[in-house]
């Protein structure tokens, strides 16, 4: 892993610790009582909070998922580096694409 | 490889190491699908609704405690490693690998006991 990937991975690492905890205090709230649509969304429609936790959460997720594939690929697949490296972006693009379309999803009004 | 070669696959400190790896690539295989299902709300509430319904069962609530234990696991474990990188050592990291672990265990539990 070169500088610039290992310096992203520890940064979205660092900024995802307070989001997961977040989203952990999250699902313990959504359940107390059951998990329904009604109350998801009515928590997150039109919320620019929400909007922008999860975004920002979907971002630091692609980049730190990709960079971790790559290693993974690197190391226990036959697949050389620039193999690795197509592989994990096209992942992360995946990623930042779906995820975008989920925040979008419970998001807008 | 010999015994000797593979003696440190024993090892609290590498079993910590895999367990972070392995947490990240089920948590990497997991993600689209949890991206997906909640995109279902981009056709109204009625579908986001319906697969909601259709994880009550008792395995799929096994399995989200163990996604949750996963995710726990693997943020504590990462950060043990950015306190490794970034501060003074310390000589405890078998002990802080297993409450990683450990904590991780504790609240999955509570989470799945709520969910009964």
């Amino acid at each position: 892993m070169n500088v610039r990937l290992y310096v992203w991975q520890r940064l979205t690492a660092a900024l995802m610790v307070p989001l997961v905890l977040v989203h952990v205090a999250v699902i313990f709230y959504a359940t107390r009582k059951g998990m329904t649509a009604a109350d998801i969304l009515a928590r997150t429609r039109g919320s620019i909070t929400w909007a922008s936790f999860y975004g920002a959460f979907v971002v630091a997720v692609a980049i730190h998922a990709a960079i971790g594939v790559r290693n993974m690929l690197t190391e226990w697949s036959p697949l050389e580096d620039r193999g690795a490296g197509i592989l994990a972006a096209v992942f992360g693009l995946l990623l930042l694409a779906l995820g975008a379309r989920a925040v979008a999803a419970v998001v807008l009004p | 490889m010999t015994v000797r070669h593979l003696s440190h696959r024993q090892g609290v400190l590498w079993i910590a190491a895999l367990v972070h790896r392995l947490s990240g690539l089920a948590l990497a295989v997991f993600l689209p699908l949890h991206f997906l299902t909640l995109g279902l709300a981009i056709h109204g509430e009625a579908p986001l609704e319906s697969f909601l319904r259709w994880s009550d069962q008792p395995l799929v609530k096994v399995a989200e405690s163990g996604l949750v234990f996963l995710l726990l696991v693997h943020m504590l474990g990462g950060v043990r490693l950015l306190v490794i990188e970034n501060l003074p050592w310390r000589d405890e990291q078998k002990a802080l690998a297993t409450i990683a672990a450990g904590l991780s265990a504790v609240v999955a539990f509570i989470l799945l006991a709520r969910l009964f």
